[in-house]
């Protein structure tokens, strides 16, 4: 039993609160609760094998040399460690960033960078800086769940084009454009994770990175490239991020230490056209003053150890093992009419399951065998489509566990996809398919129910 | 007093069981009582045997919570505990059990097929089906037999929707319910000892449908309390609410949900242990009754104490 002090939570009769929602801001009507919230609460259980996260594995980081480089920075520069930074974060974080850029070819100015509060906090302010209530933004399908209450929260009118095993459908996007067109309209941004997607886990192919950059540049569109994965691939050929094809024009960046050091320390940052910039610059100053300094202490620390390219190598080892392991273990246990990405990088696998399975109702289904994923819902605007789809996580968790995860989970899909064969009386054949991801939802080939005897 | 408040556990309402925790826990404080905060787990046994409160309140919700196990335990325990007792928690979360009840106690309920999996799997239930355009009619809503918070309940409005329907609610539990659709609009009738409270009338918000999501979030849906109701309409629903709190055995609280369909009030189904957040429709009707949350939890905690403890 705990002696706290006094929790004051007097407020809370219904009156009160319609007072409070009296004063709530035309924004928060459409900011989204994430779709299972409650349901997840319950993934956080300690016995659950949560596949559920983005989590990067953070264990293998060695204690010792965190431990030395807090000391240092303790020893060497507690008054400034402890005091607030300029807004557009240090100059030494920066030069840290550009070396990162640099690493997959990448040159921006300096001038061009700020450090923001994790990658999250840099989609944030490039809405706040772009997009007024109605604006359209265009991102794919399925994106980027966290960006989702984002633009939301912004009142954006979010338009999302399908991806394919190469990305997002550029030729979709053309006619999005072309119809926008028509209407008068243009969107504010198109956002992209081009690279190990999250959630598909696609990759987008060379030749629609550049005709997705031309198009940019002849209609005078924003590109916003997120791309946190980039380094973290394990096979195949890397392919030039959109700010190299691009050259910093059309093109605004976002990354991140988060899933190349750590996510705890919050670390992000965005490299966009100096008149852009401005403005991110006063919006961030609104948002937060200055990044954690003590953090960027500690970036600049750990970089000036120079040992950076080998920790992410060792990454990609452990998370290539958890994605092979991933991939045979739905190759073992899902159904043969489920499809998944395999992809070359990352942390996601996105799988795809007959379009009668909802992956809500059947993630409370996965609890009660003590197993997580993301439900597709979470990655669409309109929540009607990803419901058949799911978002699995292989960094956050061990090979074992994957392994046991996936088994669970393929048996609570097989049990579904057996009482729909008896309830229908034909045995589900959809072939194991070519299926794309973004292709979960549609409602064409549904199964008739039989009715015998009644005509 | 010496109050144990038990929450969480494991039911898929664990989210909103800590909230009505939560809010349970500042208001006994307030009132002055020694609370005990339990976020039941494998350690419930030991701790309610080590700290033997004066009574338990049970603010938990779904399985485990509120189908009658948790009180099972505290009357093997000797523990005095609110809310309903076993049996009628059982009844309630039985949502096949509690219509049978109702139907047999002349309190009117939508008509209704019952399934396990199994009549589907083994059985081929699949072919009695064909009787569902007839008996029940389109549109059909689809639930799981146990669960709450309309978690699994899927609307089927023509034949193609039943199968998908049946596999989300299946998910949930091994036994499902295939009921009439009954039109009309959506009450709540919470009963505190045997006192009914006003009436809350529920309108869903633009296009929500009347979900999980709608039913937790301020602003989602909206609820009036008391309801606009005439004479007559109060009565009919007032003592179809009671009959069925009665039915099924209800002591303490629970809340009955109904429609007031063209055919009069039709009980949808009893909950047991209702939620007591901010947003949860209990603490509204008694606060239309002039009862601030304080009161309430009180009163409850009276009930609890009231047949003499073991």
């Amino acid at each position: 039993m705990e002696e706290t002090p006094h929790r004051r939570r007097a407020h809370t009769r219904s009156s009160d609160l319609a007072r409070y929602a009296g004063l709530f801001a035309a924004r928060t009507g459409v900011m989204r609760s994430s779709a299972m919230r409650d349901l997840m609460a319950i993934t956080a259980r300690p016995e659950v094998i949560s596949l559920a996260g983005g989590l990067p594995d953070t264990s293998t980081f060695p204690a010792a040399t965190f431990a030395a480089q807090m000391t240092r920075i303790a020893q060497e520069s507690t008054a400034e460690a402890l005091q607030y930074g300029p807004t557009e974060g240090f100059a030494e974080t920066v030069d840290c960033i550009v070396e990162v850029m640099g690493a997959e070819g990448m040159l921006p100015d300096p001038d061009d960078v700020i450090v923001t509060t994790g990658g999250q906090q840099a989609i944030d302010l490039i809405c706040k800086t772009l997009v007024d209530p109605g604006d359209v933004v265009v991102c794919e399908a399925p994106t980027y769940p966290g960006a989702v209450p984002v633009f939301c929260s912004y009142q954006a009118e979010t338009i999302q084009v399908d991806c394919d095993a190469d990305g997002m459908k550029v030729d979709d996007l053309e006619a999005v454009l072309a119809q926008l067109d028509g209407e008068g309209r243009r969107p504010k941004f198109v956002y992209s994770v081009p690279s190990f997607q999250n959630p598909a886990g696609v990759t987008m192919s060379l030749e629609r990175r550049r005709r997705l950059v031309e198009l940019a540049r002849q209609r005078e569109l924003l590109v916003v490239e997120d791309n946190p994965y980039g380094l973290l691939r394990f096979g195949g050929e890397p392919l030039p991020p959109l700010y190299q094809l691009d050259g910093g024009d059309f093109v605004i960046y976002v990354g991140t230490f988060s899933k190349i050091l750590s996510p705890g320390i919050r670390l992000g940052w965005t490299v966009a056209p100096p008149p852009v910039m401005e403005k991110i610059v006063l919006g961030k100053q609104a948002s937060d003053l200055c990044t954690s300094t003590l953090t960027q202490h500690f970036v600049r620390e750990y970089f000036s150890e120079g040992c950076w390219r080998d920790y992410i190598a060792s990454l990609v080892e452990i998370y290539r093992g958890r994605r092979d392991t991933m991939v045979e273990s739905l190759r073992r246990h899902f159904p043969p009419q489920a499809t998944w990405t395999e992809p070359e990088g990352g942390l996601f696998i996105w799988a795809t399951l007959p379009e009668y399975i909802d992956t809500g109702d059947l993630l409370a289904k996965a609890l009660r065998e003590d197993v997580a994923f993301v439900p597709g819902q979470a990655a669409y605007i309109d929540e009607s489509r990803g419901r058949s789809s799911m978002r699995l996580n292989f960094s956050g968790v061990g090979e074992e566990e994957i392994r046991e995860g996936v088994r669970r989970i393929g048996k609570a899909i097989a049990e579904q996809v057996e009482l729909y064969g008896a309830l229908t009386g034909e045995q589900d054949t959809v072939p194991a398919s070519e299926a794309q991801p973004g292709d979960g939802d549609t409602a064409a080939d549904v199964l008739p129910f039989r009715r015998e005897g009644a005509g | 007093m010496k109050i144990a408040v038990l929450k969480g556990g494991r039911s898929l309402e664990r989210g909103v069981s800590l909230r009505s925790g939560a809010r349970v826990e500042d208001a006994l404080e307030r009132l002055g009582h020694e609370v005990l905060a339990i976020d039941a787990g494998a350690d419930l046994v030991k701790r309610l045997s080590a700290d033997r409160p004066d009574v338990v309140f049970i603010a938990m919700h779904g399985l485990g919570g509120e189908d009658g196990t948790v009180q099972e335990l505290l009357e093997i325990l000797g523990i005095p505990f609110t809310g309903p007792g076993v049996a009628a928690c059982g009844r309630c979360m039985d949502k096949v059990l509690a219509k049978h009840e109702l139907r047999d106690a002349g309190v009117a309920t939508p008509d209704w097929f019952a399934f396990n999996e199994t009549a589907f799997r083994e059985l081929g239930a699949a072919d009695a089906l064909t009787d569902l355009e007839q008996r029940l009619g389109f549109p059909l809503v689809v639930k799981p037999s146990r669960g709450g918070s309309a978690l699994g309940v899927k609307f089927a409005a023509s034949w193609f929707e039943v199968p998908e329907a049946l596999v989300s609610a299946f998910s949930y539990d091994s036994r499902v319910l295939l009921e009439r659709f009954a039109e009309g609009r959506e009450l709540a009738v919470s009963v505190l000892g045997d006192e009914p409270l006003p009436v809350v009338e529920a309108m869903p918000g633009g296009d929500d449908r009347y979900d999980f999501e709608a039913r937790y979030e301020i602003g989602r849906t909206e609820f009036t309390c008391p309801a606009s109701l005439d004479d007559d309409e109060t009565t009919a629903i007032t003592e179809a609410a009671l009959a069925a709190y009665e039915a099924l055995g209800c002591a303490g609280f629970a809340r009955v949900d109904l429609i007031l369909a063209a055919e009069g009030p039709q009980v949808l189904e009893v909950n047991a242990i209702p939620g007591l957040t901010d947003t949860s429709l209990l603490p509204q009707a008694a606060e239309a009754a002039g009862m601030s949350f304080e009161q309430l939890v009180e009163r409850i905690v009276e009930l609890a104490l009231k047949p003499a403890p073991a």
